[in-house]
């Protein structure tokens, strides 16, 4: 089976890589591009650990084949940090102790980002249903859902001082 | 997963040409269910035909009779529309319970009613709301209403090599609304035990003039419910009125007995829901 050649940009830098035709984004990424922060928790989109920001919209990358990538934006957990300054969620997980075992925890990052660039005052149930797609099995959600409207607060101080 | 030929071609003529000539083609809308079931072995085409490339299945037409909502047009992006929004917020509120936000953006609408669920929950909205399919094939197109392309759990009426372009749903009338509801244990991320979707027209004096009331997951397809409408046609929808269409879809309800939910419950639900979503649509309607 031939493999289809792929130039996509990740986290801002173009990237090239080969792929096979049936190979999913999230396989290419962390294969081919060795960005391995996504992870696959359950590869039927049930879980959000491997979710990315496709063209500005949040998706499971289980779901999306790497050809579909070709002259696509896409954001990862690897690109949501600006060097080694935290993102204020990535800040505020760590502050309110927002995971345990830490896999689902990019899934959960990258989904929060996604949240609060187009929201950035949600309520804790907007947070919620928002989060629905994102499982965590150790922390009991409470945690996560503190560290966003903490995270929301700081980039609305932010937004405001800047 | 074996590894099929990845196709994205531009036009639908490009898409039919190429689903025409390699046989076991599946068309690729948002993937949320293909993608899910070649991981799982389930599905194992012989080429992918990548519908997200071709620009006229990515937009919502507002045309003057219909609405046209392309075949590659994810959920989330029904809700951004504020004419569809207003006209049928059950079909958009329908469209935006399917799994995840990561999957509504994604799922599409023509995906949702080709996969072909019975729990589909888009698709009573849409025979409620009474949308036709555009199915285009080799020798051309033809319109169909939605409730004729699912033929059982996973089947469909499309001919090899067919698929949907787009999803064309009526302008709404005056004193129209329409409402979609279903029953899970949880709050998201969920498989409908029982979906009902119903949409109304009331004129000036409180008389309902036309009903269509559809429901899911519970018979092997979705159900336009015909006796329940015609229950609600001429009624002020007072209670009597109701309680007829509330019975016409236990009645026709042809469910099975699983871990999510037995047959005694689903038909009893299947009346309730009916009758909640009578409810909202009439609220709905008296707005509008």
């Amino acid at each position: 089976m031939s493999r289809i050649h792929v130039t996509t940009t990740v986290n801002g830098d173009e990237r090239e890589f080969l792929c096979s035709p049936g190979q999913t984004l999230l396989d290419a990424l962390r294969d081919e591009l060795d960005l391995t922060g996504s992870k696959e928790g359950c590869g039927s989109g049930d879980c959000g650990a491997c979710t990315v920001i496709l063209d500005g919209e949040m998706v499971c990358s289980c779901l999306v084949l790497a050809g579909e990538a070709q002259g696509r934006r896409v954001e990862t957990i690897e690109g949501i940090a600006e060097g080694s300054q935290l993102h204020p969620v990535q800040q505020k997980f760590l502050e309110n102790a927002a995971l345990q075992c830490g896999f689902c925890t990019p899934g959960f990052i990258v989904a929060s980002k996604a949240l609060l660039d187009k929201n950035p005052n949600p309520t804790e149930t907007e947070v919620r249903y928002w989060l629905a797609g994102n499982l965590c099995r150790c922390t009991g959600y409470d945690k996560i859902v503190r560290a966003v409207m903490d995270a929301a607060a700081e980039l609305r101080q932010e937004r405001t001082a800047a | 997963m074996p590894s099929p030929a990845y196709h994205a071609p531009d036009t639908v003529k490009q898409a039919t040409d190429l689903l025409a000539a390699n046989k076991g083609a599946r068309p690729l809308a948002g993937g949320t269910d293909l993608i899910v079931q070649m991981q799982s072995g389930r599905s194992a085409p012989a080429a992918i035909v990548d519908l997200k490339r071709i620009a006229a299945l990515k937009e919502i037409r507002e045309e003057a009779g219909y609405f046209a909502i392309g075949a590659a047009v994810p959920c989330t992006s029904l809700k951004n529309n504020k004419a569809l929004a207003a006209e049928w917020p059950g079909v958009v509120e329908a469209a935006n319970l399917i799994g995840s936000v990561q999957v509504r953006n994604r799922a599409t609408m023509a995906g949702n009613l080709c996969n072909a669920s019975p729990a589909a929950d888009s698709v009573p909205a849409l025979v409620a709301a009474g949308a036709t399919a555009i199915v285009a094939g080799a020798s051309g197109e033809r319109e169909v209403p939605v409730e004729q392309i699912p033929t059982g759990p996973g089947r469909t009426s499309l001919a090899d090599g067919e698929f949907v372009t787009e999803i064309r749903i009526p302008r709404q009338q005056k004193g129209s609304s329409d409402a979609y509801l279903r029953s899970i244990p949880r709050t998201e991320m969920d498989i409908a035990v029982v979906g009902a979707g119903a949409s109304l027209t009331i004129d000036a004096s409180g008389t309902c003039t036309s009903a269509r009331i559809a429901i899911g997951a519970v018979a092997p397809t979705v159900l336009l419910v015909e006796d329940a409408g015609k229950a609600l046609v001429g009624s002020k929808l007072d209670d009597g009125a109701v309680a007829k269409a509330m019975e016409a879809v236990s009645t026709a309800c042809n469910p099975i007995d699983d871990k999510r939910g037995t047959i005694a419950y689903r038909k009893a639900m299947a009346g309730v829901l009916a009758k909640r979503v009578i409810q909202i649509a009439r609220e709905r309607a008296g707005g509008n």
